[in-house]
């Protein structure tokens, strides 16, 4: 792994306004991310996981602290939400094109980019469907799809499975891990499911009950490629225990 | 064949010849006089006449150029002004009186008023189509654009979208729907206003034919006027309810 992080937050602070002083989401965050590295946040709900996630997309300005994007200042995002987020008055295809429309690409190109994104995320032959005509998994890679198209420095996945039933979710998890491997992407992931946190990253930083601190940075050495029945190692069966504690 | 036979709505046709029939029989044994209650058979020679002279296509066409030119002034005004309104809320509170006073106040009722200004010509009817299409479409415009999800904005802005992107890409086709809905309201709405202007003082136009067939006793020619203008609305209608079938197709059927 490359020395040289991608992204430093510093001492990241974040406080909503409200009656009584003001609730402060998170408190005090300092983590580093590296290239190609796959990091996910876990805690409870209320711990400002997404409050996280809407910083880093700078979706939301934060009350103090720095975030440093090392490489380029303004780096390119690509997240995907709780919900797929998909536009239903758009096709699959245009759905996962609408990135590279916003960077003013030629259609062609386009149109190339969007079948390779369309044949990673598994979706043929449903390129001309409707939104409305997906299921919760299929809408889920479609917006998958659309956050890689624009080749982003950085994934941000705000727990995107949580909307989905528990066997989709788990399939969901291997296909992520699949083009995680593909594309080599840096990903910053939330979450609060620690199968989901273990199965899919590198790291593992679990968050503390409002204001959200980081309690606890862990290594997930498990090997990849991680197949399914990774999750009935001892070893995966230790590290969810050491998870587990962590989190009140 | 067969096809073109399933097509052709049976159960309509035959409830409007139904309809025509009793006409035919109250006038015909009513006793009623022609001016009152003209028979189906005296509306069509009317009507014959009125094609073959040429004065129904005329009269048709200069109200149909009123509510069009009235529908695009007001319907482009309405979505400029609610797309603001929907993005200010202290705009909406300056606005909102008098907005909400322009609805209190029948059309009817400024109508004269508009004539006078603008005088008997197309202007005045443009007009006041113009000001009754635009209290739907402007609502409308404003529940439509604040409906737009504001998890799409933070899609848009994750992308790093530009004001103009976010209006073209999420802001119209989302309020599209409801946008279309107010449309519908007001292009039937539009061809009342183009009447009543036509009504308080005009040259032309199917107004000034129903009110010249009012003040001649010609009632069948009044017949004739109502029945265009029917028409005129179902067909205006239709082909907004058409563009909106064309726009939404990504829609559920209902």
């Amino acid at each position: 792994m490359p020395h040289t992080p991608i992204l430093s937050v510093n001492n990241l602070s974040v406080v909503f306004p409200d009656n009584n002083g003001g609730l402060r989401a998170l408190d005090d965050i300092s983590f580093e991310v590296h290239p190609r590295e796959f990091i996910c946040f876990l805690g409870p709900s209320g711990s400002g996981k997404t409050t996280l996630l809407r910083i880093l997309a700078s979706l939301l300005p934060p009350t103090s602290g720095q975030v440093n994007f090392i490489r380029n200042e303004h780096p390119e995002i690509g997240m995907v939400f709780q919900q797929a987020n998909l536009m239903p008055w758009r096709s699959v295809m245009e759905n996962i094109k609408l990135p590279l429309e916003l960077q003013g690409m030629d259609a062609a190109s386009e149109r190339v980019k969007a079948q390779e994104l369309v044949d990673l995320v598994g979706l043929n032959g449903f390129e001309e469907s409707w939104p409305r005509e997906l299921s919760g998994g299929m809408a889920q890679r479609v917006a998958i799809a659309r956050a890689l198209i624009h080749d982003p420095d950085l994934l941000l996945l705000d727990e995107p499975f949580g909307s989905l039933d528990a066997i989709t979710r788990e399939r969901m998890w291997t296909e992520l891990s699949r083009i995680w491997q593909v594309r080599q992407k840096t990903v910053i992931m939330v979450t609060h499911s620690i199968n989901e946190s273990l199965f899919l990253a590198d790291r593992v930083l679990v968050l503390t009950q409002r204001p959200g601190k980081i309690k606890l940075d862990v290594e997930v050495d498990l090997p990849r490629p991680r197949k399914d029945d990774i999750r009935y190692t001892p070893h995966f069966g230790k590290l969810a225990r050491k998870l587990r504690e962590a989190i009140e | 064949m067969k096809n073109i036979l399933n097509r052709i709505p049976w159960l309509g046709l035959m409830s409007i010849l139904a309809g025509l029939l009793a006409w035919w029989l109250v006038a015909r044994y009513s006793g009623l006089p022609r001016f009152i209650l003209p028979s189906p058979l005296d509306v069509r020679t009317s009507l014959i006449k009125a094609l073959g002279n040429g004065t129904l296509l005329y009269h048709t066409c200069i109200t149909l150029m009123e509510i069009v030119l009235g529908m695009l002034a007001g319907v482009a005004f309405a979505t400029v002004v609610g797309y603001m309104l929907a993005k200010s809320r202290t705009l909406e509170k300056i606005l909102s009186p008098y907005l909400v006073a322009s609805q209190a106040i029948p059309i009817v009722a400024i109508a004269p008023l508009l004539v006078i200004w603008l005088g008997g010509g197309i202007l005045s009817k443009v007009l006041i189509c113009a000001l009754i299409v635009f209290f739907p479409v402007l609502v409308n415009t404003v529940v439509g654009v604040r409906a737009v999800p504001a998890a799409l904005y933070d899609l848009m802005n994750s992308v790093r979208a530009t004001k103009l992107q976010i209006l073209l890409k999420l802001e119209i086709p989302a309020s599209m729907p409801i946008l279309l809905g107010g449309l519908r309201i007001g292009v039937t709405l539009s061809v009342i206003g183009a009447v009543v202007g036509e009504l308080v003082n005009a040259k032309q136009g199917l107004g000034y034919l129903l009110q010249l067939g009012d003040f001649q006793y010609d009632t069948s020619m009044v017949y004739v006027a109502v029945f265009a203008l029917i028409l005129l609305a179902l067909g205006l209608y239709g082909i907004v309810a058409w563009v909106e079938r064309k726009v939404l197709v990504w829609q559920e059927k209902k």
